[in-house]
């Protein structure tokens, strides 16, 4: 099994941060606004280098995701930064209509997704994001795994033509991908081969596969792990070359199954190679107050419900 | 354009019209041809969407695309969509609107990006009053406001009437040019809003008003369904098409038409 080293407990969220500063030095397009959450995403730094390209709505989301569309004409690559409940959800029709059906070049940057938000509870832990997000024509979903991805994944996504919905979260987090990996928009990552069985994940999932996968196999279960980062336009021909191999596949993601990584698989499979899987996800709920870990462990969706849906999944192969 | 598809919105597009060619014929500085980024050039934006048929008619006779290309308004693979889109790529068109309150977000991110890349031309955009009804634009209309975005000139299609009626019997907005006046906006009222003259002098006076730290407004009091006496002093006509009759009695109060082609 390859050996994956956590270089320490970060945000993903602080790799935003990172990735807007880096953007900041580098591409004078880039202008970010917030609706009154610059220390929860990470963006002082960049404020206190660029200050006269930043832009503080205040609390009105709405209206940002509007002037975001409107900054475009004129050739600037507006981020927008919020949570992800309200860079989604309370904003729909704005993302529709003036982002996604307009074509501009707008990249939706959302902290604070899932469960993982923590003591807040529900109203602000969105567990739809990826459902809503992925079905606007046009849109690109991406949801990093760690500090690292989220840094690269918010410099690629400065170069990428169109809409984009970038979603991080709030706790620290094992930061283990490394330069080796390089960062590709819709292209997913093989972090362990094996031949009984797929693991996807993605965001704070791909960590809890890895662990599952160690521990599969001590039981001598050799596991695949696949970080799909992308989750539109999905990387399909990666997993087909995976399940045409291991037969049958887990999913695993911080969001509802339905709307999510694990339905976007099952309907590439389908259509083309029908396979067993097992979806980790939450169940259609919404969540609740507490640690992060808690919430984890309550909604299953950290190693052990990994490793349970993988023995299940190989058993209907 | 709308009874040729018995589909459309006459009502609020008449009542816009002299606004309309007032704008882009007497007003605005715009290149030749088209593109997004619209540089160096006044840019306008729809917020009240469904009077695309006016400004389908205003941007085909001023030469973004060909005249004829109105009979395709709302058929099938048309670029003419029901509602404007950039999404087919017809030339004058830089952002998609209908769905109501948001034109005015995009306008002022329009308008930043100018101040960004030091562009002085200024931005204008239109919305309905029934429009105002959505919370987006009270959102930018602080925000234009607060943040002093002085390149922006709005107009307000003041035509007191909504799909199910008079606005004030829908939902009375009150006081509409003191609520902008309150939000820390430069305020012109024009009474005439369905007199050429008065609105090209209206539009050149906003003009003097830019760049003095406040964006402006103009409250434009229109009838809708100008010229046609039928569709005036009624809401029945906003989203409705004329039949053959009365298509001939409209055309026939009017010897310079939009028309159909």
């Amino acid at each position: 099994m390859e050996k994956y080293t956590d270089q320490g407990k970060v945000d993903t969220r602080s790799g935003f941060g990172a990735g807007l500063t880096e953007l900041g030095r580098t591409n004078p397009n880039v202008i970010a606004l917030c609706a009154d959450l610059v220390g929860s995403l990470k963006m002082q730094d960049f404020i206190d280098e660029n200050p006269d390209r930043f832009i503080q709505v205040g609390i009105a989301e709405a209206n940002m995701m509007g002037i975001a569309a409107g900054l475009t004409i004129g050739g600037k690559i507006p981020f927008t930064g919020t949570f992800a409940n309200f860079s989604t959800g309370r904003v729909y029709d704005q993302i529709r209509q003036s982002i996604a059906y307009s074509g501009k070049n707008v990249k939706i940057c959302a902290s604070h997704a899932g469960v993982t938000l923590g003591e807040d509870g529900a109203t602000h832990q969105i567990l739809e994001d990826i459902g809503l997000m992925k079905m606007l024509p046009g849109m690109t979903v991406i949801n990093p795994c760690d500090f690292n991805q989220t840094k690269a994944a918010t410099l690629a996504i400065a170069n990428h033509q169109g809409p984009v919905y970038l979603r991080f979260g709030r706790p620290k987090v094992a930061n283990f991908t490394t330069d080796e990996m390089p960062f590709e928009i819709g292209k997913g990552i093989v972090l362990n081969t094996g031949n009984d069985v797929t693991l996807v994940a993605t965001g704070h999932l791909v960590w809890e596969a890895l662990l599952a996968a160690e521990a599969l196999e001590a039981e001598g279960v050799s596991a695949e792990v696949i970080n799909i980062h992308t989750i539109k336009p999905l990387d399909t021909e990666l997993l087909l070359t995976s399940v045409r191999k291991t037969g049958c596949i887990v999913s695993a993601e911080e969001h509802n199954y339905l709307g999510g990584l694990g339905e976007s698989i099952a309907g590439a499979l389908a259509s083309s190679h029908p396979t067993p899987q097992e979806f980790v996800a939450t169940n259609d709920t919404f969540g609740e107050s507490g640690t992060p870990a808690q919430l984890m462990e309550k909604y299953g969706l950290n190693k052990n419900a990994i490793i349970a849906a993988a023995k299940k999944v190989m058993a209907r192969k | 354009m709308v009874h040729k598809v018995n589909s459309g919105h006459p009502g609020g597009s008449l009542g816009c019209t002299e606004f309309f060619v007032a704008l882009y014929y007497e007003i605005m500085e715009l290149k030749d041809g088209f593109d997004m980024n619209g540089s160096d050039e006044n840019l306008f934006f729809l917020s009240n969407g469904h009077i695309s048929p006016v400004f389908y008619s205003v941007l085909a006779h001023k030469g973004y695309f060909p005249v004829e290309e109105l009979n395709t308004f709302r058929l099938i693979d048309s670029r003419l969509q029901g509602h404007p889109t950039t999404h087919e790529g017809l030339p004058g068109v830089r952002i998609a609107s209908g769905s109501l309150g948001q034109g005015l977000s995009v306008a002022i991110g329009a308008a930043l990006s100018k101040k960004m890349n030091n562009d002085r031309k200024t931005v204008f955009a239109l919305m309905g009053d029934g429009e105002l009804q959505e919370g987006q634009n009270w959102e930018a209309i602080m925000f234009a406001a607060g943040k002093k975005v002085d390149n922006l000139i709005a107009t307000v299609d003041l035509n007191g009437k909504q799909i199910d009626g008079a606005t004030d019997d829908v939902l009375p907005m009150g006081d509409i040019p003191a609520k902008f006046s309150a939000f820390g906006w430069e305020v012109i009222k024009l009474e005439k809003g369905n007199d050429l003259k008065a609105i090209v002098e209206t539009l050149k006076l906003a003009q003097t008003k830019t760049g003095k730290g406040k964006p402006i407004v103009i409250i434009m009091h229109t009838e809708m369904g100008n010229g046609v006496d039928y569709m005036m002093h009624t809401h029945a006509w906003h989203g409705k098409a004329p039949n053959d009759e009365q298509l001939e009695i409209a055309l026939s109060q009017n010897p310079e038409t939009l028309g159909d082609y």
